[in-house]
């Protein structure tokens, strides 16, 4: 790899690596994300790259190892570029039958998608109804890219929007793009990311930094992890762009460390882009510096806050503080810090290549842009969704995710976690778009959607996510120790048939407290659940309440008569 | 335990007070523990207090105090594979096992955990031993998996 040093040896090299593919040659993309990895993808990859090898290095045919594709509850999941046939389920045994087909142009008709209930079948990817009803913005280039190689990143334009930042627009230029396209955070806030940029940028202090979020701990949310996974570029770049926006020289990302594959990608490409002159000193001979660390959660929720996470990457106990002052202002080592998420900084370079007209023009008047959506819990097609703002959750849950397992009615769709809130099923043609969904009492989080089944006993969920946060308090403030421990022993009376009377009362009293007095935004959230349960399924609480007390009186009576 | 490879994560860090969290998650990735004398190596070798390492390494749940068994199970107990029966499966790995999350068996073949979730929520319920996923598990399943691991 050479060193690249202006925005025309970056076309140049651009310009080589198409010239020596064939865009007609066949590429057999297998995935290795999260779930397909579980399913033991990585003997379906070993016995395609076997299968090539056999032929010879003229095969004629191209195996590429992927990072999520999207479709996971299918997998493991199989594209064959560059028609875009789906497979399926695909096992190790069929891999012969495979590589012949497509040598011979023919589709394996056993492994392509067929409709559950109508048995119709779906051969490209422009057809499977999982995949028909999305605009792939973000994750659709998963199929192309083998996240190990940053050619292949390249090859699809890649660092181009890096280069147009660098040398067609000041930094204020490329601020105001990112103002215009009204890009709001995707982490759960929803805060525009310009004026965020705007605020570190202004704020006094020598060195200022920007921070990946990638840490994603939000039960039932895996769409960042699947993006940053399968296309690690991408953030690399919308990282590199804001810094040189905000006049940042110092980059950070923040992972988990039980994420091994998100790890090893994420260091590839950090040194990859450093031998291009990507990353380092004097990006692409602009004069601009900017470098990148890894910083790691080692297994603890609240380090995902972005007080507490910036505490850790100092080396001291990921405990949040106060935000009178914001991070933006005052964050690692008091210096101005601007902390987004990974789609976050995954959307700034299309931003930039194509405009934030063009960008405004996707999605809702306050929300725009596409969204990752974890689609899971008790729905037939779970897996990584990417939809425009203000698609009705209706398409996501019944179109694309293919509605409730086992001939079951839906009883709620719940969003953003244990900080999020639950909505009845009929309220299920509500867009998805920041400000409706909160005013609907399910703020979209970081984009983790759960949909619930009619057995699903509401009180248990609610239970579920309190017992979580519990666990996960740090027990800095007393609002958030005491009173979750206080809100989840009523709750567990009440799923254990020991409900009283005023439950409901106490749990209002409760939440009221911890929403307005914890330090941090686990603990003042950590109600949300509690309070659309409270606000759509109150009669399922009272019917356990009142059947606790039932129960008694029955024991009572019961022990009485014996 | 292998001293030798723990002497030379620590030495890397040398005198680097912020590489705290860095130093002990390399260490449990490696040893499955962080035992007592190690920490105060660590707090030696990176000039600060030992109750500040004790700090860390009591905070997070991955670091572990106390020596873990050959395999270590880890039953997901995320929102997604609870609502898909994570409870059950839980009972049934406690029953073959004979231990409860955060326990170790008599001789040291299994340290069972309960645990976040890991992403996989679309092949859940799930078990995950020393690393690899078993995905879409029953209750039934758990024998056979666990037969695997001695």
């Amino acid at each position: 790899m050479t060193r690249l040093n202006s925005a025309a040896e970056l076309e140049q090299l651009r310009a080589s690596i198409l010239s020596s593919r064939d865009p007609a040659k066949p590429c057999i993309a297998v995935c290795a994300g999260a779930a397909c990895h579980g399913l033991d993808s990585s003997r379906v990859a070993s016995a395609f790259q076997t299968e090539v090898g056999k032929l010879g290095a003229d095969a004629g045919i191209e195996v590429r190892v992927t990072g999520c594709h999207g479709f996971c509850a299918k997998g493991p999941s199989v594209v064959v570029d560059p028609e875009g046939i789906c497979y399926f389920e695909v096992k190790p045994e069929d891999v012969p039958e495979i590589i012949a087909c497509t040598l011979k142009k023919e589709v394996v008709e056993r492994l392509v998608y067929a409709h559950p209930g109508t048995g119709e079948k779906a051969v490209y990817i422009g057809e499977v109804p999982f995949y028909k009803h999305q605009t792939r913005l973000l994750i659709g280039d998963n199929t192309r890219i083998d996240p190990m190689r940053i050619d292949d990143y390249l090859a699809l334009g890649g660092y181009g929007a890096l280069a147009k930042a660098l040398f067609q627009m000041t930094p204020d230029q490329v601020l105001d793009e990112v103002k215009k396209a009204n890009l709001r955070g995707r982490g759960g806030g929803g805060f525009p990311a310009g004026l965020k940029w705007e605020t570190a940028k202004n704020a006094p202090g020598k060195d200022k930094y920007v921070i990946v979020n990638a840490h994603e701990g939000e039960p039932g949310a895996f769409m960042d992890r699947a993006l940053f996974t399968g296309n690690p570029h991408k953030v690399l770049e919308g990282l590199i762009i804001g810094a040189y926006a905000i006049g940042s020289h110092r980059g950070f990302i923040y992972t988990r460390h039980d994420a091994p594959q998100l790890i090893q990608h994420i260091e590839q490409a950090l040194a990859q882009a450093q031998e291009y002159g990507l990353l380092g000193e004097n990006i692409l001979g602009s004069g601009f510096d900017f470098r990148v660390e890894v910083h790691y959660d080692v297994g603890i929720f609240v380090s995902g806050e972005s007080s507490a996470l910036m505490r850790s990457i100092e080396g001291l106990p990921p405990e949040p503080r106060p935000k009178y002052i914001r991070t933006s202002v005052a964050g690692i080592w008091d210096q101005p810090s601007n902390l987004n998420n990974v789609e976050t900084w995954a959307n700034v370079p299309q931003i930039i290549s194509r405009g934030a007209q063009w960008y405004a023009g996707i999605g809702t008047a306050g929300s725009k842009g596409t969204k990752l959506v974890s689609l899971s819990g008790n729905v037939v097609n779970s897996g990584v969704v990417e939809v425009p703002m203000g698609t009705p959750l209706r398409t996501i849950v019944y179109d694309i995710g293919g509605g409730i397992p086992n001939g079951k009615a839906a009883k709620a769709v719940h969003f953003g976690g244990p900080m999020g809130g639950s909505i009845p099923a009929n309220l299920i043609d509500a867009p998805l778009d920041f400000d409706e969904l909160s005013r609907l009492g399910a703020p979209i989080g970081a984009g983790g959607l759960l949909v619930m089944d009619e057995d699903t006993d509401m009180v248990d969920v609610a239970r579920y996510f309190l017992e979580f946060l519990t666990k996960e308090s740090c027990g800095k403030c007393v609002p958030c120790r005491e009173g979750m421990r206080q809100t989840l022993k009523v709750l567990t009376n009440i799923t254990k048939g020991k409900g009283r009377e005023g439950d409901i009362a106490r749990l209002e009293d409760l939440n009221e407290v911890t929403g307005a007095a914890c330090l941090c935004a686990l603990g003042r959230t950590a109600s949300d659940p509690l309070k659309s349960m409270l606000r759509y399924f109150k009669d399922e609480y009272e019917t356990q309440i009142a059947r606790g007390s039932e129960g008694k009186v029955a024991k009572v009576a019961g022990s009485a008569a014996t | 335990m292998d001293s030798a490879n723990i002497d030379q994560i620590i030495e890397k860090h040398r005198g680097k007070s912020g590489d705290l969290i860095h130093v002990l998650m390399e260490i449990q990735h490696e040893n499955h523990w962080l035992p007592r004398d190690v920490l105060h190596q660590v707090a030696a070798a990176l000039d600060i207090p030992f109750s500040r390492v004790l700090r860390i390494a009591t905070l997070y749940k991955t670091f572990s105090l106390t020596p873990k068994g050959r395999n270590e199970v880890h039953v997901c107990t995320g929102i997604s594979c609870h609502l898909r029966g994570a409870d059950k499966l839980m009972d049934a790995v406690e029953r073959a096992t004979g231990i409860k999350p955060g326990e170790t068996d008599a001789d040291w073949r299994f340290s069972l955990e309960s645990g976040s979730c890991l992403g996989s929520c679309s092949i859940g319920p799930e078990i995950i031993v020393n690393g690899t996923h078993h995905a879409r598990m029953t209750p039934a399943k758990v024998e056979d998996v666990l037969k695997e691991y001695q």
